[in-house]
């Protein structure tokens, strides 16, 4: 076992991960890169058919004629959330090759990959860098993996792709519409589920880029939001995806009449400290009650007579109505969370595909995430220093991904609007199980029993003192928490590092034990 | 007495309750089995709490297994009593420190515009309740009861009353209908109720009979006196004995109505448009007002239609209810706003709380307004619109200061 330091928010990190040496997360703002960007080798057009036709049978020929070795680094992306149907068929594919010790390195994983389980148990597949979400992450709890996983935010794998610590081998794009040279989109075609922007570090620096679709049209196919000039291979499959299956229950409004409650409370919270105003921007993450504040939103703004500027997509049909009803001037999207907002992308040039470099991107000149005045974010768990969790439950599994939610914390107001308590287990702790995000990012709290305000955040404090909301301390908030749960014991975890949390600049603020 | 029974639910859907299994031994001493998704926070507590029910009803050989999908101590507290009290013949009752807020009496005439029906084998529905702010909460062990579970929801429903905080709701529990209700009265009187509600009420003897059990259970007079009853009107006979029923005693404050069931006693359909219940409510109305107290209007049951349940609870408040029933946590809002004051009302009540202070501090005994002389009845009405104006966000509380 690697020996281990204390970061800069106390967490004990290992030196090495995955045999590679580890930058401990310093503080916001402290770590400065250096040297160049990372690239893919000099292709050249000789290799390349000159009657632009890149086509090949299958994956697994695909993956062949990339070089398939034991040990590379594969990639794929969700833009069809828990439809996609590409990742599987591609380790499938480098299964019947006998191919080992693979790193799966996925934008992020959902249920529909828990297929991919008997991979990691035979030693397909080695780890992942990437989300592990439901049964994957499980297992990797449990300590199964051979490797070690590497969780990243949506902005850090564009930052960990560009600036070389990730190199991407092969990586596979599923696109719902494509033509033979690789141009590629994701708002046509009958698998239409919006953009392709995860892919888009992929495809600008893996050595070789396979586009898998189920709609191939005659060149060139457009909008290209992927460029065939770095796609390899085009391979038609009958069906990459089902984009009905990108709603699932995190991009659905909420109907629990307890999280519209506090998505209204949130709401007021904002009205009343003076946020909502004449071009006013907002994100609201995945996650019921984060979606629903959308409708409280455009309540306000068509009350005062107001409009909003920009919103930062996850869209869904609410934010396209507040869209089309002139309420926001544009939607700057990272993912589509329903068809309707597929529709939107496609039909509304004000509805704009965005990718994790315009947005996220830390290591780049500047990205959007900073410019939002209010974003509304979930978690499992914030400390009463407002350091907050997004992967792990109170018992130690690690169950969710990152997402874009440490890139949205640089936005000028950042709210989690959450429970007190889920089933008997209190939100507010002493100590998070997992750091994702440090408390002086985090601005307020609100929960169905009060609102915490960063004590950092005197400005808030002041325009609300006098609001009639239920202002109280993140300490009060944990107290009525426990005394309607009780105190929970600490759970004991192992000491193996099962996976490590990267924060957006390439450190690692945290790791996730065993859970034994 | 049985041997072994098992009590509670535990289930995909189930949340914030659990499942205890009990088996009572000869010997071989206690095996308890906690199978629980919050094991790693609160296994100990569990095990620990357990153990504590088991000693103070003597138990030293048994077989204990909970199944726990994150309940709250009085709700494992609950379920074990009920499981215990099916093997062994005792009266005792485990109980947890009640709430000091949970032990408030309530006034005859406080408002009762929304209350929230919560069905009373469901804990996971009580834990928020109080959040929306609904002027009653109803833990309701009748209809939303099914048959075999009438006998542990008393447990649960006792327990609710006693520790969660329902942030300062009235406390009603709907009993079954008599004589079961009895039974149920048995339970929870003692424990920090403020109303009971009647359903099917008939006739006036039956409210002799609940005001009789609740002074048999809580000898304490005066506690027993401040116990108020709600009669639910649900047939065309207990329409006819409306006004028998609301004047039968004391503590009946209120008279409500339950249109799907009064509906089916017709051989009717109950329509949006309301003809066929329109004599009802206004007989209702009517028997309550002569008797002096209020009337409450039946619950919508369409929660998606916002509109309609607007529609219907202006209708309620024209006809002269002064609130009613609700099912769902986002219909209180809409019911409240309903039933604020309009701004006329307002308007006419600040000019004679205003006279009435005037008057009060010039040391008059008559309130006048311009010519015309106000009687105490309409001042006290004119106070309740004003307090009615301020609870609805309509008049701030100190009004008077800016006119």
């Amino acid at each position: 076992m690697s020996k281990e330091v204390k970061n800069a928010v106390g967490r004990m990190i290992p030196e090495e991960i995955n045999g590679k040496p580890v930058v401990p997360f310093m503080g916001v703002g402290k770590y400065r890169p250096t040297g160049r960007k990372a690239a893919p080798p000099i292709a050249t057009c000789m290799d390349y058919p000159a009657d632009g036709d890149k086509r090949v049978k299958d994956i697994k020929e695909a993956l062949v004629k990339s070089g398939i070795k034991d040990g590379m680094t594969i990639s794929t992306h969700h833009h069809f959330r828990n439809g996609d149907l590409v990742a599987n068929q591609v380790f499938h594919a480098a299964h019947e090759l006998g191919i080992k010790d693979l790193v799966w390195f996925p934008s992020a994983s959902f249920p529909c990959h828990s297929e991919l389980l008997p991979y990691l148990e035979d030693g397909t597949i080695h780890h992942i860098e990437g989300s592990m979400n439901g049964p994957l992450g499980k297992f990797t709890s449990q300590g199964k993996m051979r490797g070690t996983g590497v969780l990243r935010s949506h902005g850090g794998r564009y930052q960990a792709v560009q600036d070389g610590e990730v190199h991407i081998d092969i990586a596979f794009i599923a696109a719902p519409t494509a033509d033979f040279f690789g141009n590629a989109n994701a708002v046509t075609g009958p698998s239409a589920c919006g953009l392709l922007g995860f892919a888009l570090a992929d495809s600008q620096y893996a050595d070789r880029v396979v586009v898998v679709t189920d709609n191939l049209v005659p060149f060139p196919c457009t909008p290209w939001q992927i460029q065939g000039n770095y796609v390899d291979f085009v391979v038609e499959m009958d069906k990459v995806g089902i984009p009905e299956k990108i709603v699932s229950g995190t991009t659905q409004i909420t109907r629990s009449p307890d999280r519209l409650y506090i998505a209204e409370l949130t709401a007021k919270f904002c009205e009343a400290a003076g946020l909502i105003k004449d071009g006013f921007s907002f994100q609201a993450g995945a996650g019921g009650t984060a979606l629903s504040i959308g409708i409280y939103f455009s309540e306000i703004l068509k009350r005062k007579g107001m409009k909003g500027g920009f919103a930062r997509g996850g869209s869904n049909k609410y934010l396209v109505q507040m869209l089309e009803e002139g309420l926001i001037t544009h939607i700057l999207d990272g993912q589509t969370f329903d068809l309707e907002g597929v529709r939107s992308m496609r039909e509304n040039p004000t509805h704009v595909w965005t990718s994790p470099f315009t947005s996220y991107n830390y290591h780049g000149k500047g990205n959007f995430a900073s410019m939002v005045d209010i974003v509304i974010l979930g978690a499992t768990e914030v400390d009463v220093n407002f350091n907050a969790n997004v992967v792990t439950h109170s018992d130690g599994y690690l169950l969710h991904g990152i997402g874009g939610w440490q890139n949205c914390l640089f936005s000028k107001n950042v709210i989690l609007p959450i429970p007190l308590f889920r089933d008997r287990i209190p939100v507010i702790r002493d100590e998070v199980t997992t750091i994702c995000g440090p408390g002086e990012l985090i601005d307020i709290i609100v929960t169905e029993r009060g609102i915490a305000i960063n004590p950092r955040r005197k400005d808030l404090i002041e325009a609300t003192k006098d609001s009639g909301l239920p202002i109280k301390t993140i300490e009060e908030l944990k107290e009525e928490a426990e005394a309607i749960c009780g105190k929970a014991e600490m759970p004991t975890l192992g000491q193996k590092v099962v996976a490590a949390i990267k924060w957006v600049d390439g450190t690692v603020i945290d790791v996730v034990r065993e859970v034994k | 007495m049985q041997s072994q029974c098992t009590i509670g639910n535990f289930g995909d859907d189930v949340r914030s309750d659990c499942r205890v299994t009990l088996e009572i031994r000869d010997n071989g001493g206690r095996e308890i089995v906690i199978e629980s998704k919050v094991k790693a926070l609160f296994g100990k507590s569990i095990q620990k709490l357990t153990e504590d029910i088991l000693d103070f009803y003597k138990i030293e050989n048994a077989y204990l297994k909970i199944d726990d999908a994150g309940a709250l101590d009085y709700v494992i507290s609950a379920r074990i009593e009920a499981a215990i009290k099916k093997c062994i013949d005792t009266k005792e009752e485990f109980l947890l420190d009640a709430l000091p807020q949970n032990t408030n009496l309530t006034r005859r005439d406080q408002f009762r515009r929304a209350r929230l029906y919560l069905p009373g084998n469901t804990p996971k529905l009580a834990i928020n309740a109080g959040i929306h702010q609904p002027d009653g909460i109803i833990l309701d062990l009748e209809d939303s009861v099914a048959p075999p579970k009438k006998y542990e929801a008393r447990f649960v429903v006792r327990n609710s009353l006693r520790n969660v905080d329902f942030y300062g709701a009235e406390r009603m529990v709907r009993i079954n209908q008599l004589p079961m209700g009895l039974e149920d009265i048995e339970l929870i009187v003692p424990h920090g109720v403020n109303l009971i509600l009647l359903p099917k009420c008939e006739e006036a003897s039956q409210i002799h009979d609940v005001v009789a059990k609740i002074h048999d259970v809580q000898k304490d007079k005066e506690k027993a006196s401040n116990i108020w009853i709600m009669p639910i009107i649900e047939s065309a006979k207990g329409v006819m004995n409306a006004y028998q029923i609301a004047s039968a005693s004391p503590q009946v404050v209120a008279l409500a109505i339950g249109l799907e069931d009064y509906t089916a006693d017709l051989g009717t359909q109950r329509t949006e448009e309301g003809k066929e219940t329109y004599f009802a409510r206004c007989m209702l109305v009517n028997a309550a007002r002569a008797a002096g107290i209020q009337a409450i209007d039946s619950v919508y049951s369409d929660i998606d239609n916002m509109d309609g349940l607007n529609h219907f609870a202006t209708e309620g408040k024209s006809l002269g209810f002064e609130g009613m029933g609700c099912i769902h946590p986002r219909q209180i809002p809409v019911i409240n706003a309903a039933y604020a004051p309009e701004e006329k009302e307002i308007a006419k009540a600040k000019r004679i709380v205003k006279a009435f202070h005037e008057a009060e501090e010039k040391g008059l005994g008559v309130v006048a307004l311009g010519s015309k002389m106000i009687d105490p009845p309409v001042v006290k009405r004119a106070q309740k619109t004003i307090t009615l104006a301020i609870k609805s966000g309509l008049l701030a509380e100190d009004w008077r200061d800016h006119e």
